[in-house]
């Protein structure tokens, strides 16, 4: 079958739904079906980690997925982590160390690094390179960014996605 | 880039998936985890008329303790391998090579039935596989059967498995209690694939080595299981000239091809220097199987690491 199909999300604590034909990907289906532009695409083949969402709480590449796989999941993308105005505070951690300057990698950092916080909740500088090693920044490296992370780590709410 | 147009089906037993592979006959492709299969269609290097997604079936994804084996469903995540307590016992080796396989968010998707059945020779999966002489199980019309390693990889990308089969499981003989072991790799930046890796395992008793496994992945079509260098240690014990002899021994029998990323001359010398790194600390990590958990070097034997 190569018609439309349906898709059902969870998007940030939001029921979504939309029709796609299932070769879309699930980067475009976020972007263009549901207007949600936060989660960036950059090489579509799984490489530079831009449009790294997480998918039932798991870091995944969202060009390597088909919107259609999505069906019944729940999914965070940059959009949800900000709460009533207020930066999350691995955002506000990024901020205050300098952690982006075009901002292009900055939601697949986001989202790659809440994802390394849950399985390694006290990393060491290596750990955070290793975990950041999956995205890529193209501006400046990565120094404010690893410091953004370790600075962030032993925040209690840096767990909490709505 | 988008992919190209396909069939998509989704079926929720394994049944259903191979009825719709023996119906396309070769002309659809199986989608695991995705992250081999969906770059290639988003390249459009492989236009399939059907994906047949095997995602939605959970009777897949499983690791279960059987006997002396670790069964592992093929689309059991790499994730879920490298948090599994029971791989971490069982299969030390598999754990060590599954944080060499891409990234993490790479590894919530991928799957160990698709890194093997995808056969890229660059690949971990394949080499430990080869390494542990494990098998895999495949379904097809006309029921189940195993392969082994050797049967399994044809060449680059290529398996033996026909187009109607779909590799169902990955079964691991248990590593005995307080085996050695190591997985060392050579890549460009971390998470690329591999230019080399080695897959390592000791078994020791005293100062004797009672059974050895190597295998390398990147230096030749297939990943290659070592038997000669195995030999050697077998032979001669696991003292530093031991593990240096292997190792020389290990770059002789890879046959690599040039390409962009190292020249065939490089791969061999790669495949060297990592054997003597992979086996110098599988020995250091190896001790008697009602060890005490620490490595005791033999009276008048060479202490092997320094």
């Amino acid at each position: 079958m190569t018609e439309p199909v349906l898709v059902r999300v969870t998007v940030n604590g939001t029921p979504r739904e939309g029709r796609c034909p299932p070769r879309k990907l699930l980067v475009d289906f976020l972007r263009e079906d549901l207007a949600l532009t936060g989660t960036h695409v950059g090489c579509e083949h799984g490489i530079c980690g831009a449009c790294t969402i997480l998918v039932d709480g798991q870091a995944a590449r969202s060009c390597l997925m088909l919107a259609v796989q999505a069906d019944g999941a729940e999914i965070t993308t940059i959009e949800g982590l900000m709460k009533d105005g207020a930066l999350h505070p691995l955002q506000e951690a990024f901020r205050q160390h300098h952690g982006l300057q075009c901002g292009f990698c900055t939601p697949g950092m986001l989202l790659t690094a809440l994802d390394l916080l849950r399985v390694k909740p006290d990393p060491t500088e290596a750990e955070v390179r290793e975990g950041l090693s999956a995205v890529l920044c193209r501006c400046t490296g990565y120094h404010g960014i690893v410091k953004a992370v370790q600075a962030a780590a032993p925040v209690p709410a840096v767990h909490e996605i709505r | 880039m988008k992919p190209p147009r396909f069939d998509y089906h989704a079926p929720s037993t394994v049944d259903e998936a191979v009825a719709l592979l023996a119906r396309y006959g070769g002309d659809a492709k199986v989608l695991a985890g995705g992250q081999s299969l969906m770059p290639m269609l988003n390249f459009r290097l492989t236009r399939p008329a059907a994906l047949v997604d095997v995602n939605r079936i959970p009777a897949l994804a499983y690791v279960r303790e059987d006997g002396d084996a670790v069964a592992l469903g093929a689309m059991t995540r790499q994730r879920t391998i490298e948090f599994s307590p029971v791989v971490a016992r069982r299969l030390p080796l598999l754990h060590e090579a599954t944080r060499w396989v891409g990234h993490l968010p790479i590894r919530s998707r991928g799957t160990i039935g698709g890194s093997i059945a995808h056969a890229d020779p660059s690949a971990e999966y394949p080499a430990v596989l080869t390494a542990l002489d494990g098998e895999v199980v495949a379904q097809g019309p006309r029921g189940r059967r195993t392969l082994k390693p050797r049967e399994l990889f044809e060449t680059y990308l290529t398996t033996r498995l026909a187009p109607d089969e779909l590799l169902v499981e990955v079964r691991l003989p248990a590593m005995p209690a307080g085996a050695g072991y190591a997985f060392e790799e050579f890549a460009r930046r971390h998470g690329d694939f591999a230019i080399v890796g080695i897959a390592a395992m000791v078994v020791r008793t005293g100062s004797r080595c009672t059974a050895a496994r190597l295998a390398s992945a990147g230096a030749g079509p297939v990943p290659l299981r070592l038997r000669a260098a195995e030999e050697i240690l077998e032979r001669d014990g696991l003292g530093e000239a031991a593990v240096e002899a292997a190792a020389v021994r290990a770059g002789e029998l890879v046959d690599p091809d040039s390409d962009v990323h190292a020249s065939a001359e490089y791969r061999r010398h790669l495949t060297q220097v990592l054997t003597v790194r992979a086996l110098r600390r599988a020995v250091e990590r190896s001790r008697e199987p009602s060890g005490t958990g620490h490595p005791r070097p033999e009276p008048g034997s060479r202490t092997p690491l320094q």
